[in-house]
């Protein structure tokens, strides 16, 4: 039981439309804030490519064929494990359902792979059915560096940081191995509902 | 960098909230004050860790936010805030906040912003605004563990009276350089840097890259990605930058 805070009043009032859209210990802001660990990357378009797959069966697609996906638009909310949380998000990009349906489902998790050397672990079963993306474009324009681009991993139900930034393979694999922050004592799955900030929530 | 994260994990005990006692208050600037906790289970910390804390109304309304520890590894758990003026929880922790009241918090938080003696040197570190926390951690887990790698603290703040710490960085321990610049009101006299950060003030304050030094840069994101790119850009491997970003400008 949390003890009350003397003299600590609420400010922020949700409105009823986003009440049930605002997971525990977040708070909703306009602003994008950015996170990341490390210097921001600028690959070249020309240097690009993403690859899913085992290590050695890889399918890789250039910018150019990866531009030529199909792609679709998508409209979330998304939830930082620093807290903050910003609903109606747009972006558009490339289904992963379409890249594994391309690539061959192969192995129960993914482990992404970015620009920089930042990992994250997702299971496949959370990147597949409609639930994941690698966007390339936010608010109708190329997605910013500082932001991921040219494209990140959108996986929008579970705490950002399993978006990866730069992001460049989806690795598939049996165990489900921590990625970058993961070994840093967060949460191995990242579940913004029932608050899976830390290992051990 | 497996072997950074081995080192910078965190207990695989889970992070339980627990309930700090503010032990005092001090006024760092007209928006900055720095809380010192008693926690009575405190695992200990590594400097350039953070801390969420959770405020509790009378409803039973709950808010969370995290903050960087200002304090070194081994002194009592300090935070240093900075008032958001439409914030919901810095004005509290800024203005409300007394010695004797309780703080729900848990950490400590992170492994990757984080150094240590071994880590070595030289050091350059690079603080927009209360981004000087986390480094200020840094400076006295230094100067606590009798390290004598060599320091350069670049600080970016607005004006002289926004300069957090200053009665420490007016005092550096020996092998520590603070070098600052104000970026929108100098006072008279000011013969130190008056403009936002960029390549050519890097170039004269900044360690060369020769010299295979350590960044730890913090801040708003416009101070980081000047600072980082234009260090990447000198010749800095990139894995040799380390960055902590504000969040929200409006959150906290």
């Amino acid at each position: 039981m949390s003890p009350v805070s003397r003299g600590f009043h609420r400010r922020r009032q949700e409105s009823a439309e986003n009440a049930g859209r605002v997971p525990p210990g977040q708070y909703v802001t306009k602003d994008f804030p950015v996170l990341s660990a490390g210097p921001t990357p600028h690959t070249p378009l020309d240097r690009w490519s993403f690859s899913v797959g085992r290590p050695g069966r890889q399918k890789s697609w250039s910018w150019e064929e990866f531009r030529a996906l199909p792609s679709e638009d998508v409209t979330v909310d998304i939830h930082c494990v620093t807290k903050w949380s910003k609903l109606d998000t747009a972006w558009h990009g490339v289904s992963v359902d379409t890249l594994l349906d391309l690539a061959g489902h192969d192995g129960p998790f993914a482990m992404a792979h970015c620009d920089g050397g930042y990992t994250t672990n997702v299971p496949v079963a959370d990147l597949t059915g409609g639930k994941a993306w690698v966007a390339y474009a936010y608010d109708g324009q190329p997605l910013a560096p500082e932001h991921g681009g040219p494209a990140r991993l959108l996986v929008p139900h579970l705490y950002f940081w399993k978006s990866a930034k730069w992001v460049r393979s989806l690795e598939l694999k049996d165990t489900n191995d921590p990625g970058f922050w993961e070994n840093y004592g967060y949460h191995i799955y990242g579940d913004p509902w029932r608050e899976q900030r830390y290992a051990g929530d | 960098m497996a072997g950074t994260a081995l080192r910078g994990r965190l207990s695989p005990r889970p992070l339980l909230w627990q309930v700090a006692k503010v032990s005092a208050v001090a006024v760092e600037t007209a928006s900055v004050a720095t809380i010192t906790l008693d926690v009575p289970d405190w695992p200990g910390h590594q400097a350039g860790q953070h801390v969420d804390i959770r405020l509790t109304d009378d409803d039973g309304y709950m808010a969370e936010r995290s903050y960087s520890i200002a304090s070194a590894p081994g002194e009592p758990v300090a935070l240093t805030v900075e008032r958001i003026d439409d914030g919901e929880v810095s004005p509290y922790l800024t203005d409300e906040l007394r010695v004797g009241d309780d703080l729900e918090l848990r950490g400590p938080i992170g492994g990757y912003f984080v150094w240590e003696p071994a880590d070595g040197g030289p050091l350059l570190l690079a603080a927009g605004g209360s981004g000087v926390v986390p480094l200020r951690s840094i400076l006295r887990h230094r100067e606590r563990t009798g390290s004598d790698v060599a320091v350069r603290l670049l600080y970016s703040s607005r004006t002289l009276d926004d300069v957090i710490y200053s009665g420490e960085l007016d005092h550096p321990a020996a092998g520590v350089e603070v070098i600052h610049t104000l970026t929108r009101h100098q006072p008279p006299g000011w013969t130190g840097y008056a403009r936002r950060v960029d390549a050519a003030l890097l170039a004269e304050v900044a360690w060369p890259a020769g010299a295979m030094p350590l960044a730890y840069i913090c801040g708003p994101t416009t101070f980081v990605e000047a600072v980082s790119q234009a260090l990447v850009q000198s010749g800095y491997p990139p894995q040799r930058v380390k960055t902590e970003r504000f969040g929200g400008t409006g959150g906290s």
